[in-house]
């Protein structure tokens, strides 16, 4: 037996391949969208998967150190580390800010991590370049998408900083990429006044009677030593010792030193469910609508392209081929485009993922659902033509 | 030719969709979460490691001089200006005497009048002592009364203790002329040694209180740098060790030093160790106090073993240790490291020896079930 399928399709072939491009474009949009939704929310992660913490510890009642500005004094870490169950604690800073390198700038957040070895919380955990910091200053690690090569210099606030190490995939929850610098450092450019503004409250210092006082002469000097100060950090990041359960260390901490712990699921919830939730819903909510949109023009082509051959259908009727016959030829038909559409779709979008400037993460999975949605919308649609051919009157093929 | 033209279509139609679905199969399996993950790898050597440590400091005298008055008073006037030399001894200022010079002269008065009275009680005591031995020998010649002779005796004793008394008040009057002449001296400004002046704090003319500094001055032979290490790093630091020491103003220039001492005393607060490190020359210019200096201490070279870069060292469930290629499998082998020096080459103690291969820079986190397919550099990254 011949396939009627096969044979209509042979006969315009062209036209099949080229509506089987056009679809498949459009399924590679859809594709790329539900890529860009979860490159959102990887994104949320691989800053958690990163930080290498079982457990963050931040100021009380704040959602920090992502969602919300968290402070606590930067040695409340030895208390922490004092705790049962905890393996490693470790200071860590986050700011985002403009990296200027001359007369171009990029968009980054800058991570201080605390001095150690490679594994320590907070640091990065691979690298795809260079090597890791070694000196307690001016050193720093950079994600190789904020365009900086090895041996780069660059400022952040008065200091200098040369690039000794790229790595990859090192993200904010916004999809800035990281650079990681010594705590020290960080804690400085985070909180540290710039030159005009120290002065300025040197000055106001000074005209102060108070601390001005020609009895004591060296108070004024420690007065303004004080104010010179930044004891602080964003969070502590903590790894705790195999046997511990994550949240009984969470609880005792949370007891006895009165801070607020996140977490690995809890900080998930906060990041995905808060910090990206209304970003996520807005691409989410694209994504739906152009399903339909696709399902439709789907629906739509299939139904034209049958329409466009109810002549030879009439004929075909009229020489007493089955209904059977006829329905599975464009079933058979619309799901041979669904398929090419697929199969291109998939590797457009694929093969313009890299370009987009944030994260596409394209899940296999995703595929698998993407595939299965096609088929079903080309069998739906193959349905409502199917019943437009059948109702076709034999008659049509000689009356015209 | 019907059937030519159907198999002509049916080439083409194969000669698109082929080709397609080739590129579909490699998409799907060469790109994203199912692609292999590109890893370099290296040798493991064995070398010796010169580890050194790095610390920022700020340049400081060692030394440092404030001048300034050990009583209340006015600044009469200052010599000299921020910068310049001074030698030992001299002047560099005076305070307001006030009547202090009036006091010398009433205290030279004061001595004058004792000096009298002391010429007034010799004299009167002579002319005791001769009227007494005069009555003495009266009294042998029986010229006299026993009792004129007892009283000329009673006399000269009078006469010798207002003299003792006269002399002792010519020595206060003398002491105390010098009090207030050494007092006098004590107003001038005196530099200590040879020295820069740092800070001229007070202004002629200024009231200041006892103790509080007018003129500052440092020994510009002896400068050193106050340098703090991270305490995590900091093992090994100790006296005498060579340093190299680089000053912000002159970044790329770096001068010979040496470790001066390491403090007894760590900052508890910043977690940080201190020491001081010596120029081995007098810097040219002088560097400004208070200048940010970077250091980097050598620490005697370790004995040669196995080293990788610290860019291999990963931590999984709490362990360090270095992912290797077994079979094409990454395993993950447990080490244990040992120093590390500025340019990140570890040693590793136990776990590695030479000759192993090692994972160091990989596209992604790996793990143990992890494709992977070793490249000589991982894609995106410039040489």
């Amino acid at each position: 037996m011949i396939s009627l399928a096969g044979r209509d399709i042979m006969h315009a072939w062209g036209k099949f391949v080229l509506t089987g491009l056009g679809l498949g474009l459009l399924i590679g949009v859809t594709l790329s969208m539900a890529g860009i939704y979860r490159g959102m929310v990887d994104d949320a992660r691989a800053l958690l998967d990163n930080s290498g913490a079982d457990l963050w510890v931040v100021q009380k009642d704040t959602l920090g150190p992502y969602a919300e500005p968290s402070s606590l004094y930067d040695d409340l870490w030895r208390s922490i580390r004092g705790m049962p169950g905890v393996a490693r604690a470790a200071n860590v800073t986050y700011l985002t800010m403009q990296v200027r390198q001359g007369e171009w700038d990029v968009r980054a957040m800058v991570t201080g991590i605390t001095a150690g070895e490679p594994g320590t919380p907070g640091w990065p955990p691979y690298l795809v370049a260079g090597r890791q910091i070694t000196r307690g200053h001016y050193e720093a690690v950079a994600d190789i998408a904020t365009g900086f090569r090895l041996g780069d210099q660059f400022q952040i606030r008065r200091n200098h900083y040369t690039v000794v190490g790229l790595t990859r995939r090192m993200v904010s929850s916004n999809g800035d990429p990281m650079i990681f610098i010594p705590l020290k450092d960080a804690s400085e450019a985070q909180f540290l006044k710039d030159n005009d503004a120290i002065h300025q409250q040197r000055r106001r210092t000074v005209e102060t009677p108070a601390f001005n006082r020609p009895g004591i002469p060296d108070l004024l000097d420690e007065v303004i030593a004080s104010q010179s100060t930044n004891p602080y950090v964003n969070a502590v990041l903590v790894q705790i010792k195999s046997g511990y359960v994550a949240s009984d260390v969470a609880d005792s901490i949370r007891r006895w030193q009165r801070l607020q712990v996140y977490d690995r699921i809890q900080m998930e919830q906060i990041l995905v469910g808060k910090l990206i939730a209304t970003s996520a819903k807005q691409i989410g909510m694209f994504l739906v609508i152009l399903s339909v949109v696709s399902a439709a023009i789907v629906a739509f082509i299939i139904y034209t392209l049958t329409l466009g051959k109810i002549r030879e259908i009439a004929v075909l009727k009229l020489i007493g081929t089955k209904n059977r016959t006829i329905a599975g030829m464009i079933l058979q038909q619309a799901i041979a485009l669904g398929l090419i559409g697929f199969v291109v779709g998939k590797i457009t979008a694929t093969l313009w993922a890299p370009i987009f400037p944030k994260y596409v993460l394209l899940e296999p999975l995703d595929s698998v659902r993407g595939f299965v949605a096609v088929v079903i919308i080309c069998v739906l649609s193959s349905f409502i033509a199917i019943r437009a051919a059948l109702k076709v009157d034999p008659a049509e093929a000689i009356g015209g | 030719m019907k059937n030519f033209a159907l198999q002509r279509r049916t080439l083409a139609l194969l000669a698109v969709l082929l080709p397609l679905l080739a590129l579909f199969v490699y998409v799907a399996l060469r790109s994203g979460p199912l692609a292999p993950i590109p890893v370099t790898v290296t040798t493991v050597e064995n070398r010796a490691i010169v580890p050194e440590l790095f610390g920022i400091g700020t340049v400081e005298s060692r030394y440092t001089y404030k001048i300034g008055p050990t009583a209340a008073g006015r600044v009469k006037h200052l010599e000299v200006q921020v910068g310049d030399l001074v030698k030992a001894g001299q002047v560099l200022g005076e305070m307001d005497p006030v009547d202090l010079d009036e006091r010398i002269r009433a205290q030279q008065a004061s001595l004058k009048r004792s000096e009298a009275q002391l010429l007034e009680a010799r004299t009167r005591r002579d002319f005791a002592q001769t009227q007494a031995r005069r009555y003495e020998q009266l009294l042998a010649a029986r010229s006299t009364s026993e009792e004129i002779a007892f009283t000329r005796q009673y006399e000269l004793q009078v006469a010798e203790a207002a003299l003792r008394s006269a002399q002792e008040e010519v020595h206060r009057a003398r002491a105390d002329h010098e009090a207030v002449r050494v007092q006098r001296r004590n107003l001038h400004l005196v530099a200590p040694v040879d020295g820069l002046v740092t800070a001229r704090h007070i202004e002629p003319g200024t009231t200041v209180v006892a103790g509080q500094p007018v003129v500052e001055v440092i020994d510009p032979e002896n400068l050193w740098v106050n340098v703090r290490f991270d305490q995590t790093h900091a093992y090994g630091l100790a006296g005498d060790l060579p340093a190299r020491i680089e000053l912000r103003s002159q970044a790329g220039v770096s001068r010979t030093g040496r470790v001066l001492r390491v403090e007894p005393l760590a900052d508890a607060v910043t977690e940080e160790m201190l020491a001081k490190v010596v120029f081995d020359e007098r810097p040219e210019p002088l560097p400004p106090v208070g200048e940010l200096t970077e250091v980097t201490v050598t620490l005697p070279a370790l004995p040669s073993g196995p080293v990788i870069p610290n860019a291999a060292i990963q931590r999984l469930n709490g362990q360090a240790g270095v992912w290797q290629i077994d079979d094409g499998e990454p395993t993950f082998s447990v080490v244990e490291l040992g120093t590390i020096d500025l340019d990140g080459l570890t040693q590793v103690k136990q776990g590695l020896k030479a000759g192993d291969q090692v994972v160091v820079y990989s596209h992604r986190a790996l793990s143990s079930n992890s494709r992977i397919k070793v490249v000589e550099r991982l894609p995106g990254v410039q040489p």
